[in-house]
């Protein structure tokens, strides 16, 4: 019986079925659901959300070394975060079986950037698969582990966000357990000083030879001749869309394992067509390496180098056709997301917008939308961790040059214990003077609430020791009196702390602690909050229409002939009835 | 059947787009066709536009419909309905919720929602209006709103040999079977 899986449920299945027992990862889109899907066989294998993604590939690289088959799993950005150990582990190669997947993300549907992490694997020189449907995430994920041992190496296993978010039909096995290498203590192999790193160098050039052989043979480089006239090379999801667009009366050359690339199979098929597409999304990394062996073919002259393909775009860029639409003469406005209703983060930043003379420096998380109008509460946002350090930059610049100018950095819980942390020592260490605020709300948000090292649980959901914030502060050598921790729905509260931190020329942290409204909330959440069911209602004879409650960008609250809250939508947080200057706003049960 | 057919649910975060498309995909593949079945997350439980996307027949590639290919259209919000339409095959039907929902541009009256939305969709296509909501509550339960309009969609994609109602029972929270039923037959009622 086959079963509709996501590429993320099957990357899951495929590890499980391969006796893995140790995954561990940090959460991002398009990958998240690799790991929230392992935890259904934790009677059989261990995994763990880790602080940061070069976190979990050690972690990973750890168990591996031990003698277990195991895996990380991130987006493509968190390989950037990973990239240190990654390269090294290139040179030492396994033990146990270990792949890194690493999800991309064509088109940033939800990332701050596109970047092509196939690059990853020429650059560290590791064995790179590439799944362009559900049934293949699996069958790559086992072949990984396997091929990882077979030729000592990490595998890369590179997914895109349509083959993670994909639903498609997997065929399903039983899983086969494989047991713990024994340890040996192999000093030369994984101690990479640089005598060891220059053996090791030389194995690796060897290494890539005896792969670079596997994959001409391999059945997952697949070649569907359908006459000489067109060939068609491709890999992941462009595949699906080339495959679609061509259709059958052209020859294919399906790329599976993407490096080391099959040269020699390119050559023969490349000889065997009178023309040669090359379809792929993001950069010409295939196309390059036709390019560099002198292989003539047609690929990004005609297809687009940035954001995702799909069959309009191919079809479009080879034959000149697009299909006939239906359009209208009327638009549809734009639906950007917004902080929802009953957002913590709605207070905090509402009152960071009434501070003049500041630079906000972001993070990311849910909470950059404090960027959107009619907030716009946030100038910069670079990258996991990046506000706190950032922000110290720019305040001991600012400084140095007798700028006026502060800085606040923003940043939410689960990013401060990512990257953030090593950012807030350099801001002690270095006596600066940026206020950085922790949005504490109790969980990982955008991804879909994860547990982090805040939240009191595991992924696999046993309690766990909660990392305390204002303890943690004072132990990097932050003065109690500049931990301060308040209400973000408090506006009250929130804009005397900040108004005291502003006026210090030290470093001060402010954790603004509430629950994320959209959260499960914990026994321990019920005890700490007051969460009890609250709406807020205007009173249509009071309100003037002087539409303070609607800057506050509640989605709550329209504006139209009257001002009306919906109470479907409100939570009575009461972060308008705090704005409203004629109390015209009142707390219903 | 050799070609691929194609199917959009678009809505907004919290529609219950996501549990429809699944019953219909389990229906799909139960009933022994290739099914690919896209959707985009993120940032979309944030008050954003969803889109699932289900591609059906003998062999299916590519897991999203291009413009102009879709067979049936459902938009579980009018304006998402305006918003898709250049996905419409020529031809094609569409399963229109009458419902609004503002975006947070309109509710900050930087913008207006646009007016006679319907009749221009009328006017262009082979659709199906109703109050797909308000037949959910009069059965009794709002929150079967999905699969009213799931009910319209598979009455307007007219596939036999699929026992849906076999589906629901198999993929709703256990207790729910009967209403959802009856929301199920409520939205077929709605399509001619």
């Amino acid at each position: 019986m086959k079963q509709l899986m996501t590429g993320n449920e099957a990357v899951a299945r495929g590890a499980y079925e391969a006796g893995l027992t140790f995954a561990s990862a940090y959460p991002g889109t398009p990958s998240t659901e690799i790991l929230e899907n392992m935890v259904q066989y934790k009677n059989d294998l261990y995994c763990e959300w880790a602080p940061n993604e070069k976190v979990a590939l050690e972690a990973a690289i750890g168990a591996s070394i031990a003698g277990a088959r195991s895996m990380a799993a991130m987006k493509h950005v968190g390989v950037n975060v990973a990239a240190d150990p990654l390269f090294t582990f290139a040179y030492t190669g396994v033990t146990g079986g270990c792949v890194l997947v690493s999800a991309d993300d064509p088109g940033m549907h939800s990332s701050q950037n596109e970047q092509d992490n196939r690059n990853y694997a020429t650059a560290a020189r590791v064995l790179m698969l590439e799944p362009s449907d559900s049934q293949e995430s699996k069958d790559y994920m086992k072949l990984g582990l396997e091929l990882s041992e077979k030729f000592d190496t990490p595998v890369m296993l590179r997914m895109t966000t349509r083959v993670c978010h994909s639903k498609s039909l997997v065929s399903l096995e039983d899983r086969v357990e494989t047991a713990l290498i024994p340890y040996e203590k192999k000093i030369a192999k994984y101690v990479a000083t640089p005598a060891n790193g220059k053996a090791l160098r030389r194995k690796l050039i060897d290494r890539l030879k005896s792969m670079e052989e596997y994959s001409n043979h391999a059945e997952i480089n697949h070649v569907e001749y359908n006459g000489s006239e067109v060939g068609v090379i491709s890999s992941g999801v462009a595949y699906q869309y080339a495959r679609e667009v061509f259709g059958e009366d052209v020859s294919y050359l399906k790329l599976g394992m993407t490096f080391p690339m099959p040269m020699a199979k390119i050559k023969e098929f490349a000889g065997k067509v009178k023309k040669l597409y090359v379809i792929e999304e993001m950069d010409p990394y295939i196309e390059n390496h036709l390019k560099m062996a002198g292989i003539p073919c047609i690929g990004k002259e005609l297809i687009p180098e940035m954001d995702e393909l799909n069959t309009d775009i191919v079809r479009k860029a080879i034959f000149g056709i697009s299909t006939e639409t239906i359009q209208s003469e009327k638009e549809a406005v734009v639906r950007p997301p917004a902080l929802c209703a009953g957002c913590p983060h709605r207070g905090f930043f509402y009152a960071l917008k009434k501070k003049k003379n500041i630079i906000i420096t972001g993070d990311i998380g849910c909470y950059t939308l404090g960027s959107a109008a009619p907030l716009s509460a946030m100038d910069t946002c670079i990258c996991m961790g990046g506000s706190i350090s950032a922000g110290h930059g720019a305040a001991q610049a600012l400084k140095k040059n007798g700028s006026d100018l502060k800085v606040v950095s923003v940043i939410g819980d689960s990013t401060f214990f990512h990257t953030g942390i090593n950012s807030l020592m350099d801001v002690v260490y270095n006596k600066g003077n940026s206020v950085t605020v922790i949005l504490d709300n109790r969980i990982t948000g955008m991804t879909g609430h994860q547990e982090n090292p805040g939240t009191g649980f595991t992924l696999m959901g046993d309690v766990a020791v909660e990392v305390d914030i204002p303890l943690l502060c004072k132990a990097i050598g932050m003065k109690e009196e500049n931990v301060i921790t308040i209400n973000p729905l408090d506006l009250k509260a929130t804009d005397q702390a900040l108004t005291a931190a502003l006026a210090k020329d030290e470093p001060t942290v402010i954790i603004a602690k509430w629950p994320c409204i959209l959260k499960k909330f914990s026994e321990q959440d019920k005890k700490e909050f007051d969460l009890t069911p609250k709406k807020c209602e205007i009173d249509q004879e009071t309100c003037k229409k002087c539409k303070s409650c609607v800057r506050t960008g509640c989605p709550a609250i329209s504006s139209g002939d009257q001002i009306i809250i919906n109470p479907d939508s409100c939570t009575g947080c009461s972060i308008c009835k705090q704005v409203c200057p004629f109390d015209a706003i009142r707390e219903v049960k | 059947m050799s070609e691929v057919k194609n199917i959009l649910l678009v809505g907004v975060g919290g529609q219950g787009t996501i549990l429809a498309s699944k019953i219909l995909s389990e229906g799909l593949s139960q009933a022994g066709y290739d099914v690919k079945m896209s959707e985009i997350h993120g940032m979309s439980q944030r008050g954003g536009n969803v889109s699932t996307q289900i591609r059906f027949g003998k062999k299916v590639y590519s897991p999203i419909v291009g413009k102009g290919e879709a067979d049936v259209i459902v938009a579980f919000e009018k304006m998402e309905a305006l918003r898709w339409i250049e996905y419409l095959k020529q031809g094609g039907k569409m399963v229109i919720n009458d419902f609004e929902i503002p975006s947070v541009p309109i509710q900050q009256g930087i913008a207006k929602y646009p007016e006679g939305i319907l009749e221009e969709l009328l006017h262009k296509a082979k659709a199906s209006v109703f109050k797909a909501g308000e037949i959910a509550s009069e059965l009794g339960n709002s929150k079967t709103m999905n699969i009213v309009l799931l009910g319209a969609l598979t009455k307007a994609m007219d596939i036999p040999g699929i026992d849906w109602e076999e589906v629901i029972r198999n993929n709703v929270k256990k207790g729910f079977e009967e209403i959802n039923i009856k929301a199920f037959r409520a939205g077929a009622d709605q399509v001619a």
